[in-house]
């Protein structure tokens, strides 16, 4: 397709103000699906997890899954919603031949959950909350392969693949205000808000958030006002953007392309678009207009759902602590700066970062453990590094790092052979012999020791200064009275300074 | 030996529990007699005549293994065509679904057979339930078995002519306005529509949700009753499933043949339901019950539904906008038959579209029609929304009707059978044949229909209607069995054994049909 004209984005801010809203609907990993008894699963046989229910056969009937309920009631709650006394399923009539029935089975004027906020901070620090209309339930569709195409695509296809395993699998649709005064910071505020939602889903545990998998995805909209005018410009919805990165650039790109066309004196098609993440452009997809007409009507073969408030009150009684609060909190309590503290959350590792520290390890010790070595192995490998290794293990090895029984040299020695299934770090130390030469022990102790009453200069080696390490080794051969190699001094003195517990808060660090 | 398709099935259910009678002798006499009659009538759109008997068989075998058997073991059964059978071609009556075998049994279906009841085939229907006479089956018309020139009622025309004809003593129907009641009233037959929730709809073709209701059709109200024990009760794939723990309706209309079951009871005759447009031999009947039973002890006394006189209008949107959603799914993609456009590129779209012109009839497309529009945006309140409100003011009719009375009562319809194509080219006229009908769906409450005798004017059947609260099903099958007992006591016989002979076989052992 022809690609479309951008304008800049410095100069589109100047002229516009955008303005955004989002839709993110999250996949929920009940065991079964929405309204019937087929396994809720990823990767099965085509049309293997269906039934007359959820494909649609004459005669099939709903059944609301009461799982689906609790976990659109917990996120609707993590979302800071009120939860209606009472809400009702409704028909959205439309023929697609992914939607077995030819009608969604959704939430429309009677949502589960509405009147949420939800705050999240940029990296800049600014905080922008982000208010959430409502949460509804649906069903979601099943999933079309278009064959004999170019790249799937339907144009040009000859036929069409349809498998009905997505078909009824429980979705909540999170839907959010307009979200005005982004500014600049408009595709930065898509990407984290949609990484807030997918945050909050796992830390409830009611979805597998995984967005390649479609767990999470996300409708972008944006629109355009011209600055000093109150009228709202006309918006694109941009569907299915599935990363996070992805909202950022169709954000981003949707401004540019708006932009461009607005000044040269075009219109605004109010429409869905594609987002193509090869080309990293927007594509017109189908026009939306009023005329759109769902028949929306209460869907007669379900009952409302009317959650009891005490039934209300007991799920909320078990919400997680808001993962941008328990964030704040382990960051403090650790002592890492932010790009210490970022790497451990991009690297997913919070949870088992937690679990060493609590198994007595230091947080430093633990932070360089799983983001380096382990994270080297597990990618290496291509799996999670908690498949590896458990906290358990990793405070053990720590520990005995701590007490100079191992080097770390040694230790990923003794990681591999835990990694391999032959014990804990303990025994994989005894059965292949690998404890530190007795020699090394006053040594280290003199490092320590020195490391220790300077506590300045284990910053700066912290910040990566080594140059300043010259003043620990001196003070170590002086204890040692010249009786240790320098070179290995250098080399331990580096070690020990990078599982040193810090002293003071550290300096921010230069990128 | 005994003359065994002439027989209720309460009968049937005693001879084979003492062992007078084999379930394959009395599954092959029935099977017998449809294929002697039914070329005739065309109650039925498949027999499955070697199936029944294998099951029949099955169910002798493990009676003479001195197995414990259910009160309707071993005793016939016609499904109508919109239950779900796995077994059996499905087709609702419509073209759409020809040869339509569907992977799993309907909920009643599979209760009926857990029941060890022999289903000997599927009868006829009008096309998704939709019209009043069967002439709207894709499948052509049945007949009525007192007059085969006229209609036998629908949609369940095929269930009903199939009981009244003597093809099987029980039958299942589906009744959304009166799709049970009013083919009962016109082949002198029995048909109960329960309280909405009461029986399971899963397995059931959906015409209109919120209204359809799965139901007995039989001869007597006893084996009614019997059939509703079997069927009845909350089934967790429905969610409209009510989760009542419900009396035996058998028990309740034993306890109607008692003396002095009628004393004291309060009827309400409902002046809307009674009026204008109703034929004469119609109104005398109902008026001679009504005298019969005040002098049995009944207290009778009329009661006013003001907002009856808009329960058709209402209907009328209510039923074709669910209907136009719920008959979406049938698009050729999954099931049934697919029709490709003469000519022009193959997309899903075009498919669907020359599959449902091809595989609808004018009837459903009618409706499908006038559903979308109510639908419609700018529409929705004025018409989908505005019978919504009708609805509860129905209900509201019926809440204060029986803070005074107990029942309430009515012809089934306002006419005795009519003639095939007297009201084919004018649905108005066929809409208004339910007037009497509809009411009881819109507001969820239990009907019956049973017979009060024949019309002077044209020898045909009219049916009693009768209606109770929600939920108090047992309260008609009492009543029911006891205004049942005082007609044929009054008559002196049962109404059916007037009904005309319909083929060369010797229907009758003795007059009464008793043995
Ligand atoms: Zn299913």
């Amino acid at each position: 397709m022809a690609k479309a004209e951008l304008m800049d984005y410095d100069k589109a801010l100047e002229l516009f103000e955008p303005v955004l809203g989002f839709e993110v609907h999250v996949e929920l990993n009940t065991k079964t699906k929405m309204f019937c008894g087929c396994a809720n699963e990823f990767g099965s046989g085509a049309n293997t997890n269906t039934c007359p229910t959820c494909l649609g056969l004459p005669g099939g009937l709903p059944q609301v899954n009461r799982q689906a309920i609790e976990s659109s009631i917990r996120l609707g709650l993590a979302l800071g919603c009120e939860i209606a006394e009472t809400s009702r399923f409704a028909r959205k009539n439309y023929f697609y031949p992914d939607t077995a029935k030819n009608f969604q089975t959704s939430q429309y004027d009677e949502p589960i959950a509405f009147n949420g906020q939800l705050t999240i901070e940029l990296e800049s620090g600014r905080q922008v909350t982000v208010d959430i209309e409502r949460a509804h339930m649906e069903d979601d569709a099943g999933k079309l392969t278009h064959m004999g195409g170019a790249a799937g695509r339907i144009q040009g296809a000859d036929y069409s693949l349809v498998d009905y395993n997505r078909g009824g699998v429980p979705l909540v649709e999170i839907v959010t205000q307009m979200i005005e005064g982004a500014e600049a910071d408009a595709p930065e505020i898509g990407k984290t808000y949609v990484a807030a939602i997918r945050e909050i889903v796992k830390a409830l545990g009611v979805s597998n958030a995984r967005m390649e998998e479609g767990n999470v995805r996300c409708d972008a909209n944006v629109s355009l006002r011209p600055r000093g005018s109150n009228i709202l410009g006309t918006r694109t919805e941009t569907k299915n953007v599935n990363s996070l990165r992805s909202v950022e650039r169709a954000v981003r790109y949707e401004i540019q392309r708006q932009a461009a066309l607005l000044t040269a004196g075009g219109t605004i098609t109010q429409e869905t678009r594609h987002w193509h993440e090869d080309t990293g452009v927007t594509s017109a997809g189908r026009p939306k207009s009023d005329a759109d007409d769902y028949r929306y009507f209460p869907e007669p073969d379900l009952v409302p759902v009317a959650p009891s408030r005490a039934w209300v009150e007991e799920l909320r009684a078990t919400l997680p602590e808001p993962p941008a609060a328990r964030r704040k909190r382990l960051q403090a309590d650790w002592g890492f700066v932010n790009l210490e503290f970022q790497d451990v959350v991009n690297s997913d590792l919070l949870d088992v970062m937690e679990a060493t520290i609590a198994a007595g390890a230091p947080a430093q010790a633990a932070r360089k453990w799983w983001t380096g070595e382990i994270a080297r192995l597990a990618n290496a490998a291509g799996v999670t590094a908690e498949s590896l290794v458990t906290p358990a293990q990793v405070a053990a090895l720590i520990a005995l790092i701590t007490d100079g029984t191992l080097t770390d040299r040694l230790a990923r020695q003794v990681l591999e052979g835990v990694i391999a299934g032959e014990g804990t770090p303990s025994e994989v130390v005894a059965s292949r012999g690998l404890a530190v030469v007795s020699d090394d022990g006053p040594l280290i102790a003199a490092i320590d020791e020195a490391l220790a009453s300077q506590p300045d200069v284990l910053a700066k080696i912290r910040d990566g200064k080594v140059q300043a390490a010259g003043a620990v080794i001196g003070a170590v051969m002086k204890a040692m009275r010249g009786q240790a190699d320098a070179a290995r001094v250098r080399e331990l003195v580096l070690e020990r300074a990078g599982s040193a517990p810090v002293e003071q808060a550290p300096a921010e660090p230069a990128e | 030996m005994t003359n065994l398709i002439n027989q209720t099935a309460a009968a049937l259910a005693g001879l084979l529990a003492d062992g007078s009678v084999s379930s394959v002798d009395v599954t092959r006499a029935h099977l017998d007699h449809i294929d002697a009659v039914d070329p005739d009538v065309h109650a039925f759109l498949h027999v499955a005549r070697d199936a029944a008997l294998a099951t029949a068989a099955r169910v002798d075998a493990r009676r003479a293994a001195g197995e414990k058997l259910g009160p309707l073991a071993g005793v016939p059964i016609a499904i109508k065509d919109v239950l779900a059978t796995h077994d059996m071609p499905t087709t609702s009556g419509s073209k759409i679904l020809e040869g339509w075998i569907p992977p799993y049994d309907a909920t009643v279906v599979r209760r009926i057979r857990a029941a060890d009841l022999i289903p000997l085939g599927k009868t006829n229907m009008d096309e998704f339930a939709m019209g009043s006479s069967t002439e709207h089956s894709a499948y052509g018309p049945t007949h009525n078995p007192w007059d085969l020139d006229r209609i036998p009622g629908g949609s369940g025309g095929g269930s009903a002519a199939a009981v009244a004809a003597f093809e099987a003593p029980l039958a299942l129907g589906s009744d959304t306005g009166g799709s049970i009641r009013q083919p009962a009233a016109v082949t002198g037959s029995v048909g109960v529509k329960p309280t909405y929730g009461g029986v399971s709809r899963y397995g059931a073709i959906a015409l209109a949700s919120s209204l359809d209701q799965v139901g007995p059709v039989t001869r007597t109200v006893l084996d009614a009753a019997l059939l509703h024990d079997v069927i009845g009760g909350h089934d967790p794939l429905d969610s409209t499933s009510l989760t009542d723990a419900w009396p035996s309706m058998a028990a309740a209309a034993q306890a109607g043949l008692k003396d002095g079951a009628l004393t004291g009871v309060r009827i309400g005759v409902i002046k809307e339901l009674n009026g204008a447009g109703f034929q004469a031999g119609v109104k005398q009947r109902f008026e001679e019950t009504l005298a019969l039973l005040s002098a049995a002890g009944a207290i009778v006394s009329e009661v006013s539904a003001p907002n009856f006189e808009y329960a058709v209008s209402a209907y009328y949107l209510i039923l074709p906008a669910e209907a136009s959603s719920n008959l979406a799914r049938f698009d050729s993609v999954r099931f049934g038959i697919r029709v490709n456009p003469e000519d022009g590129p193959l997309t899903s779209e075009r498919v669907m579209a020359a599959t449902r012109d091809a595989g609808f009839g004018d009837e459903v497309k009618r409706r499908i029609i006038l559903g979308t529009y109510a639908l419609s945006a700018g529409y929705y309140d004025a018409y989908y929304g505005s019978a919504q409100k009708v609805r509860t003011l129905i209900q509201r009719d019926f809440t204060a009707a029986f803070d005074k009375v107990d029942l309430l009562v009515s012809p089934t319809a306002p006419t005795t059978a009519f003639k095939f194509g007297e009201k084919m080219d004018d649905p108005m006229a066929m809409y208004l044949n339910d007037i009497t009908t509809i009411p009881a769906n819109l507001a969820g409450i239990p009907g019956m229909s049973l017979p009060m005798g024949l019309a002077p004017e044209d020898g045909l059947p009219v049916g009693l209607q009768v209606m109770a609260p929600a939920r108090a099903d047992a309260r008609l099958y009492t009543f029911g069995a006891a205004v049942e007992q005082l007609l044929e006591a009054h008559w002196g016989h049962t109404l059916l054994s007037r009904a005309p002979a319909l083929a060369n076989t010797e229907m009758f052992a003795t007059e009464g049909g008793a043995v």
